[in-house]
C-alpha cells in the first residue's frame, strides 16, 4: 500500500500570545512544532503500514525550515519525506495548496490512501484535506475517528467519521482521502534509532520546476481569497469574581444566570 | 510572483512592522527591516508601517472567461437532518438577508435532499425569496458525492454571487469540495461577514491562530464568494408565517453508481454529547480528580439541559470519551452559557471556547486563568459547589 500523509508545520500556539499593552503578538521564542492532527495523520499511516505492508511518504509545503517536522515524521518511522518549498508558493490560500500538495502527491505515484489532519491549529480551515481529494478525483472521508478496515483486494475502506450528534459509519471506494481526528490512535515516541537515521536522511526539496504546476495557480496568484486585514481581537474582558460564602454566591450566579434567559 | 518591496531609504527603523507581523516574517538587520522567507503576503507591515516605506506587489488579473457581473443573489445552503432544518442555517438565512438587502438582490435558500419540500416553505419562512431544490434518492443522507454534484449543478446553472455554509462537520466538508471544483475561493469559520459599502464585496472575518488574530478576507476575482460561518455567531431570525416564495426545482445529474461512498450506519448519540447544538455546557477538567466523579457535572448538565463538555487532560486520563473534549484539539464551541468546573483555562482550551456568550468559572486556585476570561467566577471547591448550585437549580426550577 502507498500511503501519502500530507503534514504542516504550525507556530505552538501555546506561545503565541497577544501583549496585553501594545495589543500585537507576542513571539518571543515561539516554537514551531507539527499540526497537531497531523501526527495522529501520520500515526495512522504507520499502524496501516504494518497491517496491510506497503510505505508511507510524507509531505509537507512551507519555508525551509518546514524540513523539520519531516524529520520527525521519519524519526518514528515514516519510509520517504519531500519538502516542497519555493518562494512562488509563499501567501497561497487553501485552494492553492491543495492544488500544489495534489500535484506533488501525482509525482509520489499512484497512491492508496492520502491522509491529513483535520485541520491544522494556525489556520483552522479545515479545507485543505476535501480540496487535495477534490483535485486528485479522490473521495474523502473526513473527520475519520477510526478506520475499521482496509479490503486491498477489493479496494474499499470502511471507516467512523465523528460527527456531531454521533458516528456515521462509511465505506469508500479506494483510492481515498482521510482528516483525522484526535481519537484515532495514539502517536508513537521517537526512538533513539529513528532519530539518528532522520538526522542523516537526505529529504528532497521540490520547487516550482520540480512539479507539473501551472505557474499561476500556485502562491498568492493562485489564490482566490485574499487578507486584506490582520488585526488582533477585542480581548474578552475577566468579569466579576463573586466574593462571599458559597450561600451567598451560589444564588447569585443563578440570579446572574437567569437572567440570560437560556435556563428553561 | 508577489513580492514585499521595503524602501530601505524610507525606513526609519521603527520595528512597527516586525511587532505587527503575525508571520515573524519581518527581522532588523541593522536599521532597517528586511523580510524573510516565512512572509506571507498577508499586508498587515504595509499598514502598520507609518512611513509607508513598504510595498506589497502582486499582479493583477481576472479569472479568464469569468464575467463578474453575471453573478447575482446570495444563497444559503439549508443545512438539514430528519426534515429539520439545522439552527445554524436559520441564523444564516437571517444574516444573509442583511447581505441580500445590502446588495439590494435576492436571498435564496440551497437545498438538496430527499421529500425536504416541507423545509423549503420553512426557509421561505424566516427570510429566502426562492429556493433552488434538488430531490432525490440518491441524496437522502449527506454523502460529498451526491450532495456535490447537486450544488455545483445549481451553482453553475443561477450563478450565486455569495454562498454561505454553516461551519458544521457537514458544512465544511462539503463546501471545501464545492469550491475546489468550481474553482473559487472559501473562507472558513467566519465570525463576521458584512458587505464593503464600496466595492459591494463580502467582506470575511474569521479568528486564526486559536483565536489571537482576526483576519479579514475578500474573494475579489473569482464567483461566487464562499464562507462556512460559525454555529450561534449570528442571531435566529424571526419566522413569518405570511411570507411566500418561489420553489425551482432542478435534477441531480447523477446516478448512484457514481457515488463513490455508502454510509452503512449510524450511532447517535444523546444529548449531552451535542456540543454543537447546546445552548448550556458544563465541562469537567483535571479538577475532578477522577472518574468517579465526573457525575457532578452530568447532574448539574442534566438540571440545566445542558451538555456535558471536558478539558484535554480529562479526556487523555480517560474519565469521559473525545466527543466531549473541548479546545484546539477537540470541539470549538458557543454556547449561551459555558460552566468550566476545575479547568485552569489553558490557552489550548480557551480557544475552543473563549467567544461563549456567558463563561462562568468554578475554580479553587484564584490564579487560574480561566478567571481572566470568565464573566462571573467563584474561587470555591468543585465538590461543594457543584451539588449546591445543582440542588438550588433543581428546587428553583422545580425539577
Ligand atoms: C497541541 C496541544 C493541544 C491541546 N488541545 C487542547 C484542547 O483541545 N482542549 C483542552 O482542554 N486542552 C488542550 N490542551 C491541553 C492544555 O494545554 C491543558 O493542559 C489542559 O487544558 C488542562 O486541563 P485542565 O484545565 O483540566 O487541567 P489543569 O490545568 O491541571 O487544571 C485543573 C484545575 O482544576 C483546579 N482544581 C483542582 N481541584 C479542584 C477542586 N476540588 N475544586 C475546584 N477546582 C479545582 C485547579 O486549581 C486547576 O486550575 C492541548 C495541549 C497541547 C500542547
Ligand atoms: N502547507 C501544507 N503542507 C502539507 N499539508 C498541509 C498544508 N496545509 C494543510 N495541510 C494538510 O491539510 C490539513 C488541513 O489543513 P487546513 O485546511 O489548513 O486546516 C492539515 O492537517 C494537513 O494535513
Amino acid at each position: 500500500m502507498k500511503i501519502v500523509v500530507c503534514i504542516k508545520q504550525v507556530p505552538d500556539t501555546t506561545d503565541v500570545r497577544i501583549d496585553p499593552e501594545t495589543r500585537t503578538l507576542v513571539r518571543e521564542g515561539v516554537e514551531s512544532i507539527t499540526n497537531p492532527f497531523d501526527e495522529y495523520a501520520v500515526e495512522e499511516a504507520l499502524l496501516t503500514r504494518e497491517e496491510y505492508g506497503g510505505e508511507v511518504h510524507i509531505i509537507t509545503m512551507g519555508p525551509p525550515q518546514a524540513i523539520e517536522v519531516l524529520k520527525n515524521a521519519l524519526a518514528v518511522g515514516a519510509d520517504y519525506a519531500y519538502l516542497i518549498s519555493d518562494i512562488a508558493f509563499a501567501g497561497a490560500d487553501t485552494w492553492a495548496t491543495a492544488y500544489t500538495l495534489a500535484q506533488a502527491i501525482k509525482k509520489i505515484g499512484t497512491v492508496d490512501l492520502v491522509a491529513c489532519g483535520k485541520q491544522a491549529i494556525d489556520g483552522d480551515t479545515a479545507q485543505v484535506g476535501p480540496g487535495v481529494a477534490t483535485q486528485l478525483g479522490m473521495p474523502q472521508l473526513t473527520y475519520v475517528s477510526k478506520v475499521r478496515e482496509i479490503d486491498l483486494e477489493n479496494k474499499r475502506i470502511v471507516v467512523e467519521r465523528m460527527l456531531e450528534d454521533g458516528k456515521e459509519i462509511i465505506e469508500s471506494s479506494l483510492p481515498a482521502l482521510i482528516t483525522v481526528v484526535k481519537d484515532i490512535n495514539e502517536p508513537r515516541l521517537p526512538s533513539l534509532l529513528g532519530i539518528k537515521k532522520a538526522a542523516k536522511a537526505e529529504i528532497p526539496t521540490w520547487t516550482i520546476k520540480d512539479l507539473p504546476l501551472d505557474k499561476v495557480k500556485c502562491g498568492l496568484e493562485g489564490s482566490p481569497t485574499e487578507v486584506v486585514r490582520v488585526f488582533t481581537p477585542e480581548p474578552r474582558e475577566g468579569g466579576e469574581i463573586l466574593e462571599g460564602e458559597l450561600t451567598e454566591t451560589i444564588p447569585l450566579l443563578m440570579d446572574k444566570l437567569m437572567e440570560a434567559k437560556v435556563i428553561k | 510572483m508577489a513580492r514585499l518591496l521595503i524602501d530601505e531609504g524610507a525606513c526609519t527603523g521603527c520595528e512597527a512592522c516586525v511587532e505587527e507581523c503575525p508571520y515573524a516574517a519581518l527581522e532588523m538587520k541593522g536599521d532597517v527591516a528586511t523580510v524573510n522567507e516565512k512572509c506571507t503576503f498577508c499586508g498587515a507591515c504595509v499598514d502598520a508601517c507609518p512611513v509607508e516605506a513598504i510595498v506589497l506587489e502582486k499582479e493583477e488579473k481576472g479569472v479568464e472567461g469569468l464575467d463578474i457581473s453575471d453573478y447575482k443573489d446570495v444563497w444559503v445552503f439549508i443545512e438539514h437532518k430528519r426534515e429539520r432544518i439545522a439552527n445554524v442555517s436559520f441564523e444564516l438565512l437571517g444574516e444573509g438577508r442583511k447581505l441580500a438587502d445590502a446588495l439590494g438582490c435576492k436571498l435564496s435558500g440551497m437545498l438538496l435532499g430527499d421529500g425536504v419540500e416541507e423545509c423549503a416553505r420553512e426557509a421561505i419562512k424566516y427570510g429566502a425569496d426562492k429556493v433552488y431544490l434538488t430531490e432525490s434518492p440518491i441524496l437522502k443522507e449527506y454523502r460529498t458525492d451526491a450532495y456535490t454534484a447537486g450544488a455545483v449543478n445549481l451553482i453553475k446553472q443561477y450563478k450565486p454571487e455569495i454562498v454561505i455554509f454553516g461551519a458544521t462537520t457537514q458544512g465544511r466538508d462539503f463546501a471545501g469540495t464545492i469550491a475546489t471544483t468550481i474553482c473559487t475561493g472559501l473562507t472558513a469559520d467566519c465570525t463576521g461577514l458584512d458587505i464593503d459599502p464600496e466595492t459591494k464585496l463580502l467582506r470575511q472575518t474569521r479568528p486564526a491562530f486559536g483565536g489571537n488574530i482576526m483576519a479579514t478576507i475578500l474573494c475579489q476575482k473569482h464567483r461566487p464568494q464562499m464562507a462556512t460561518v460559525r454555529p450561534k455567531v449570528f442571531a435566529m431570525p424571526e419566522k413569518d408565517d405570511s411570507r411566500t416564495g418561489e420553489i425551482i426545482r432542478e435534477g441531480l445529474p447523477i446516478g448512484e453508481d457514481k457515488v463513490r461512498t455508502k454510509i452503512l450506519e449510524f450511532l447517535q448519540v444523546d444529548q449531552t454529547v451535542n456540543l454543537m447544538d447546546a445552548e448550556i455546557i458544563v465541562s469537567g477538567g483535571r479538577g475532578l480528580g477522577g472518574i468517579k466523579n465526573f457525575p457532578v457535572i452530568r447532574e448539574l448538565a442534566n438540571v440545566l439541559g445542558g451538555a456535558v463538555g471536558a478539558s484535554r487532560a480529562a479526556v487523555d486520563a480517560g474519565w469521559i470519551p473525545y466527543e466531549h473534549q473541548v479546545g484546539q484539539t477537540g470541539r470549538t464551541v458557543r454556547p449561551k452559557i459555558y460552566i468550566a468546573c476545575g479547568i485552569s483555562g489553558a490557552i489550548q482550551h480557551q480557544a475552543g471556547m473563549k467567544t461563549s456568550e456567558i463563561i462562568v468559572a468554578i475554580n479553587k486556585d484564584p490564579e487560574a486563568p480561566i478567571f481572566k476570561i470568565a464573566t462571573y467566577g467563584i474561587v470555591a471547591d468543585l465538590f461543594q459547589a457543584l451539588p449546591m448550585l445543582t440542588q438550588e437549580f433543581k428546587k428553583r426550577l422545580d425539577r
